[in-house]
């Protein structure tokens, strides 16, 4: 049995990302809303989010809280329909001579922990495409 | 501006590690020496703004009123990340223009220790996968979702720049720390006064690329505090008072408007070019005619970017800014002369009111070893994530 990491990440039918999209202006979240940042309305569709996209910055990440494993590569990706996500860059050396600005991305996903029943978690990240 | 508002007493303490001494001692140092500074006593003052972060919740205005005067005037403690000194600064400004105080005192001040690595959360392992929280996560999402560390945010806000503008890597990042560990060697409050080659600021050990240890700030104690008076009260100092003091032309607090990418990034950018706007439409003055500038170099690309978004120089021309030394002390714009938060540190709730207490001590002409000659105009800026940024222009007095 799987569970996603996070809940915008929908697994059935995917794996894709998918973002609560603003009725009156467009604008696109993860997570639970309220209302919009942007124009403050409060109706919102949720809409697939683009699986392919282009590296908009990084950072090697060398020093983290004990409990986590460094050196990590974190990424902003702006999807190919225009929608910023943060996480990790993956099947990447942690080497900036590897990383290159701009370059083209693709979302994937793998097993991030089991817990004591064995459910799985399930967590993405985008790896060069 | 409805009225003119002037800093007439200044002071803070060297930047460092005080095992021996609590919050309220710094503060209380630092009060003090602004209020001697000024010439006036605590019984002058009609309102009193402490700004702390970390110990926001512990009355620290009131704990200092224990220390140095139970006048029973209004305390606003306040906290508003590392804009939290800057925040107090204001909160005494606005108190003044709206006509409530004549003068008032501003302290800031934190109490850090050694506490390491701000943000970036621990991972906890569940023993039972359950989604919590506002994006249903099962466990913590830090280096697995990116970072939530504060050397990668501003790493990421950093190489964003570099993305969009040519000439901007690594070693543009380094000199900007370089620049400013040699500063700090003439400035006898900062915390670290060492000097070091390029190649050690790149050499050091890598916290998150591009930033090495070098070209990230400390952790650390400390405080400041500025006692500042409203025209009608200037008016009838004593001649020596309003030759010492120091004109605010502008005081400026913003927050993040919407950009798309900003909830997955801090923009650190658009709130601080919209603060700087402001600020120089308020002064009535251009980024060329800054004598110097303390800005919020948190980290070495960190204050690259804000070369840019403050105006310093032309729109995307950071890299080459940097690169033909203008941001040196004998440089086009003297940028953090006094070791910047790389070097002098960055005990938080202090530091925008130390970046005040800088420049005001320039344009007296009182900065000894470290003196912009001739300053007569300066800019202080600081930036916290969440986000808020403040921007003070200050202004030599002109008065002999």
């Amino acid at each position: 049995m799987q569970i996603p990491l996070v809940d915008y990440l929908v697994l059935d039918n995917g794996p894709y990302l998918q973002a609560n999209e603003c009725e009156g202006c467009g604008a696109r979240f993860f997570g639970r809303r309220n209302a919009c940042a942007k124009c403050g309305g409060r109706e919102f569709n949720s809409v697939r989010v683009s699986d392919t996209g282009t590296l908009r910055t990084f950072s090697i990440v060398y020093r983290a809280a004990p409990t986590i494993p460094t050196p990590y590569v974190s990424a902003i990706v702006q999807t190919d329909d225009g929608t910023s996500v943060r996480s990790n860059l993956i099947n990447v050396a942690p080497d900036p001579g590897k990383i290159t600005l701009g370059m083209k991305v693709k979302l994937d996903t793998y097993v991030v922990g089991t817990d004591d029943d064995g459910q799985e978690a399930v967590a993405f990240g985008y790896a060069p495409a | 501006m409805a009225q003119d508002i002037w800093v007439l007493g200044a002071h803070m303490t060297a930047f460092g590690r005080y095992p021996d001494q609590d919050a309220v001692d710094l503060a209380t140092t630092a009060a003090l020496g602004a209020l001697d500074d000024g010439g006036v006593t605590i019984s002058d003052m009609d309102i009193l703004s402490c700004g702390t972060l970390f110990q926001a919740n512990s009355g620290m205005g009131q704990q200092v009123q224990k220390q140095i005067g139970q006048t029973g005037i209004p305390v606003y403690n306040v906290s508003n990340a590392c804009a939290t000194g800057a925040t107090a600064l204001r909160t005494v400004i606005m108190a003044i223009r709206a006509g409530e105080a004549d003068l008032g005192l501003a302290i800031g001040v934190e109490q850090m220790g050694k506490m390491g690595l701000l943000a970036g959360g621990a991972r906890k392992e569940k023993n039972v996968y359950e989604p919590s929280g506002r994006y249903g996560a099962v466990m913590g999402i830090d280096g697995i979702l990116g970072t939530d560390t504060m050397p990668g945010v501003f790493a990421q806000a950093g190489m964003e720049y570099a993305n969009d503008n040519d000439g901007v890597g690594f070693e543009q990042f380094a000199k900007v720390a370089q620049k400013n560990h040699a500063h700090s060697t003439l400035n006898p409050l900062a915390q670290y006064q060492k000097e070091f080659t390029l190649e050690e600021v790149m050499g050091s050990p890598m916290q998150s690329y591009p930033n090495t240890l070098l070209m990230c700030c400390p952790t650390g104690d400390g405080a400041a505090a500025c006692v500042l008076v409203g025209e009608e009260r200037f008016a009838s100092l004593s001649r020596e008072q309003q030759s010492r003091a120091v004109k605010i032309s502008a005081s400026v607090l913003t927050t993040d408007p919407y950009v798309e990418s900003g909830q997955m990034q801090p923009d650190v950018n658009t709130l601080t070019r919209n603060a700087a706007q402001a600020a120089y439409e308020q002064a009535g003055v251009s980024p060329e005619d800054l004598s110097l500038v303390e800005l919020h170099d948190c980290f070495a690309t960190a204050e690259l970017i804000h070369y840019d978004n403050l105006g310093l120089c032309e729109r995307g021309g950071a890299g080459d800014f940097i690169d033909r030394g203008a941001p040196w002390r004998d440089g086009e714009t003297p940028v953090n002369v006094s070791g910047g938060l790389i070097s002098k540190g960055h005990p938080i709730g202090a530091t925008g009111v130390a970046n005040v207490y800088e420049v005001a001590t320039h344009l007296r002409g009182e900065a000894g070893d470290r003196q912009v000659e001739g300053a007569n105009l300066g800019l202080a800026h600081v930036i916290g994530l969440g986000s808020s940024c403040g921007v003070h222009i200050l202004e030599k007095s002109g008065i002999s």
